[in-house]
Formats: C-alpha cells, structure tokens, sequence
C-alpha cells in the first residue's frame, strides 16, 4: 500500500477536510436544534458548551498543526507537510467560531461589554491578541502570498504560531478556576512541540 | 474534555460500583423509574441528562412560605443535573453522574467551637423534619449563571439555636464531607479538601439563611448537596456549601476553600455584587439556566431590603 503524493492529495486531502469539520458540523446542528426548540446536546448552558468546544477544538488542531513539521522530520518524509496548511486554517477555523460563539450566542453583540471585556479582562485581551497574530497567518497561507513576500520572510511571519500557541495555553490555562489538570496537559504538549524546534535538542534526539 | 486517567484507582471505582449496585440494586431499579419520569421542560431543553436518582428520594413534608418569587422555577432536571460539586468532577455533568456513591443516610454533623452544646449530631437531631418549609430562592453562581430554586428545609438560626453559640462567637465555620471513596473529584488537588466555608454570626443569624435538605417537594439530591446544605440566597453559590460534616462556631474568621485558592478573585464575604466585577469576568449580568440572552444582576441578588443593613458599615469593594 503506497500512499503516493498523488494520492495522498486525491483523498487524504478531502478525508482530513471531513474529519475537522465534523465537531462544527456538530455544533451547527445541535444550534440549529436548540434554535429549533428541539432536543439537543449542548447542555443547560449551551453558551458556556459552544464556547468551551470551539475553543478546545481550536486549541488541539493548532497543536497537531504544529505537531505536523516534527512528524515529518521524524518520518523522514515530506508527505505530513501536505497537510500543514489545510490544519492551520482549521485551527484559524475553530478561533473564529470561538469568536463567534462569544461575541454573538454568549454576549448578544453587546459592544460595550465587549470592550469593557477586551480592555479589563486579560484572559480575553491575550486571546484576542492571539486571533490578531493569527489573521495575517490566515491571510498570506496561499502560494500567491508566499511569492509575493518571499518564502524565507513567509517563513519568519509564520514562526507567529509560536507564539500564538503560548497565549492560547496561558488563555486556557486562565479561564479555569481552582488546580486543573487539563491547561497543564495541553501546556505540556505545546512545550514539547517547541523544544522539537530548538537546533541543540534535535540534534540530541538525531532529528535532522 | 475530560480526560480519564489510568491510575490505579480506576480499577477500585469499578469495584465498589458493582458492589454497591449489587446491595442496592432494588433502589437502583426504582431510582432508574423516577428518573425516567423526570421532566426536561425549558426553553433550551436539553437531551443531556443524567438524572439517574440511584437513590430514591422520598417526598417530604413541608409548609409553603412568603419566601416565593414572582418567576418560574428552573425545571427541576437542569437544577439536577448542572451542578458545581467538585468533590464530584470539575464538569458541571460530573456531580450528577458520580455523586450515588456519597452515603447520606445515616449521617452526622460535629458541632463544636463557642457552643454551650458541643458534640456530634445525628442528620434527626439537628434538622426538625416536622417543621420543614419551602422557600424560592435565586441562585447566582459566581460564573455568571443563575437559576430559582424550590428548596426545602429550615431556617440555620433555629440550628444555632439549639447548639447555643457562646457571646463570643463572631463566625461560623462549615466543612463538606472529605472522603475519598464517596468523592472521585477528592484524587485531583483542584482546591485544598475539605471544602470550607464560613459566615459572620450576623449572616448566620439572618433569617434568610437557610439549611436545605430538600428540593422540589422531595429530599435533596446527592449532586445538590445531600443530605444537608447551606444556602446562603444573596452570596454566589460557592458560599453554599453542600454536605456539611461540621459547624463550628470561632471567634476569629475562618478560612473559606476559594478564598485560600484565589484570595484576588473570592473573598470572605462574596456578596452578589453587580458592581464589583469578579478580576477575569464582568458580575454586571447574569444568564438564568433556560434563557438565551443575560438578564442585569440584582445588586445582594435582590436580597438588599432583608441584608443590606448587615454590610452599611462596610466597604464592598474592598471586602469583596
């Protein structure tokens, strides 16, 4: 069983497209459901659900995107790479939904409380700093954009997603109340992903 | 997410699930009965419920009281089934999933401090279930929820009455059962066990301030609190504290589980507060449990006309 480049573009592609889009489509529907008046699974607080769901979504397809390069260096194969792109813009994906979920089902467009959010409470300010890094990220993702600002300075714009995973950890890691588990997981994982990235740990590791 | 961890103790929990199962499966089956019965009404009802009251809860009797509201009570099955107990779960799914395992019958409350009568008190004792009464409370989580609930029990007075607190007494101390076999969320070192609490003796006194052991016409459910709580109507819920296996009456204030953990965001008196934000959240608004959009939040929860007079004195900024 080869999985070609060829093939991997043929139906890799669209495959790994359907997966991260299955926790959307079911948060879509379980909306639809609730707007409906009908049954549905988001709880008795389904503001507090859809808000905690689309920012762990967004949060874990933004650590598999950063786990991609790694991989592939680990696997001595370009064919991870393939994927980069298409799992980035999920995580961008999910952070909009995340905004979504917050500015319109949670706080109703109520601008001033927005703000008043933006600018007192830091969780939501370093997470809304996090969105603004991860915007041009978005934007110059085509193969256009990397043309027209060359690859090596694309390549230092897109070096942002460190840190843009360091402030949705600490936004995660903020929002909990009392000791938890989780932040520290997801924390853990991040801190890993980046040590793979530093030149005397990989060569410790005989990575290449 | 909740991420299950492959401790050595996962193999106990299923042990004493069996077992305990096995002794009570007559009230497991009648339990399952009940809960199927259940109502799931609401605007945004919802299909996740996990309302299995393994434990049968009998009806009780009590009398109906001025303390009602004009708005509607949150069903029954969102009071049942959402719920902050950490000693459960840190999901507010988890309470009603685990809390079967806590043993509330027999039960026993140690009084002790600046009492005339200090000692250990059968659940019968302390509580007079002949002079029961129903009271509809607003309830206004810390987190910016809120719901209005039916409970029923006395009022804490008439407890404090009967173990006599000494002139010195300034504060009451409560503490929550700690025990890991009953209590899964005690493994995680989410706060300092066992969950403490604690009111001046003015509050405690206050005629509003109540201890619950019941809830929609029935005994309290374990996840809310079993078989005793505080209820404390114009303080965020966490003041409430659930399963209470001690009262002490202390001359100086007592520690209290949040504060200890967060001293900026909880403080001693945790009044509902509208204009005090909590340090990571606006307190301006709240969302009761059904509704789409949030609603203003009362300032003392709407309680001002009975508390307000306890805190003329005082600072509510500083003594958040």
């Amino acid at each position: 069983m080869a999985l070609t480049t060829a093939k991997l573009r043929l139906y890799g592609k669209p495959f790994v497209f359907l997966l991260l889009l299955v926790p959307a489509l079911w948060l879509s529907y379980n909306w639809w459901m609730a707007f409906q008046y009908q049954p549905h699974d988001l709880g008795f607080n389904p503001q507090e659900t859809s808000n905690r769901f689309t920012g762990d979504w967004a949060m874990r397809i933004l650590l598999v995107s950063l786990a991609i390069t790694p991989i592939a260096k680990a696997f001595k194969s370009p064919k991870p790479v393939l994927f980069r792109r298409m799992v980035g813009l999920f995580a961008f994906f999910y952070v909009c939904l995340h905004i979504t979920s917050y500015v319109w089902l949670d706080m109703n467009f109520d601008w001033p409380e927005l703000w008043a959010d933006v600018t007192k409470r830091i969780y939501i300010t370093v997470g809304l700093i996090a969105f603004l890094l991860l915007l041009p990220m978005a934007i110059t993702s085509t193969k256009g954009w990397v043309k027209r600002i060359g690859a090596k300075r694309w390549q230092q714009l897109h070096k942002m997603v460190y840190i843009v995973g360091t402030l949705v950890i600490v936004h995660f890691f903020m929002m909990r109340k009392g000791f938890q588990y989780e932040p520290l997981i997801y924390g853990g994982i991040l801190v890993f992903l980046l040590l793979l990235r530093v030149p005397s740990i990989r060569r410790f590791a005989s990575l290449p | 997410m909740l991420i299950k961890s492959k401790e050595k103790w996962a193999e106990t929990e299923n042990s004493v699930t069996d077992e305990t199962l096995y002794l009570n499966r007559r009230t497991f089956i009648k339990g399952a009965a009940v809960a199927g019965s259940a109502i799931g009404a609401g605007v945004l009802a919802s299909t996740a419920s996990f309302s299995e009251n393994k434990r049968i809860l009998l009806p009780l009797d009590y009398k109906k009281t001025a303390y009602t509201l004009d708005e509607t009570p949150t069903p029954e099955n969102a009071i049942i089934n959402y719920n902050n107990y950490y000693e459960f779960g840190t999901d507010k799914s988890d309470p009603a999933e685990n809390a079967w395992r806590l043993q509330p019958k027999p039960w026993s409350v140690k009084v002790d401090g600046l009492v005339d009568n200090p000692g250990t008190y059968a659940f019968e004792d302390l509580v007079d279930m002949k002079s029961l009464e129903e009271r509809i409370y607003r309830l206004r989580c810390v987190e910016a929820w809120s719901m209005v609930v039916p409970w029923i029990g006395i009022p804490l007075s008439s407890i404090l009455k009967k173990v006599g607190p000494q002139n010195d007494a300034k504060y009451v101390a409560f503490e929550t059962l700690a025990d890991r076999k009953q209590m899964p969320g005690i493994r995680r070192p989410v706060l300092d066990w066992p969950y403490v609490e604690g009111l001046t003796i003015e509050e405690a006194m206050n005629d509003l301030t109540f201890i619950a052991v019941g809830l929609y016409g029935k005994e309290i459910p374990n996840q809310n609190g079993a078989p005793l709580r505080l209820v404390v109507p114009w303080k965020y819920g966490f003041k409430s504290i659930k399963s209470i296996v001690r009262i002490k009456l202390t001359k100086k204030k007592p520690p209290t589980s949040w504060n200890k953990s967060a001293p900026r965001e909880y403080g001693f008196y945790s009044n509902v507060n509208p204009e005090v934000d909590h340090p990571r959240w606006s307190q301006a608004g709240e969302r009761r449990i059904g509704d789409f959009g949030r609603r203003k939040t009362l300032m003392f929860n709407g309680y001002s006309e009975q508390v307000a007079h306890l805190y003329k004195d005082l600072d509510l900024k500083a003594n958040y």
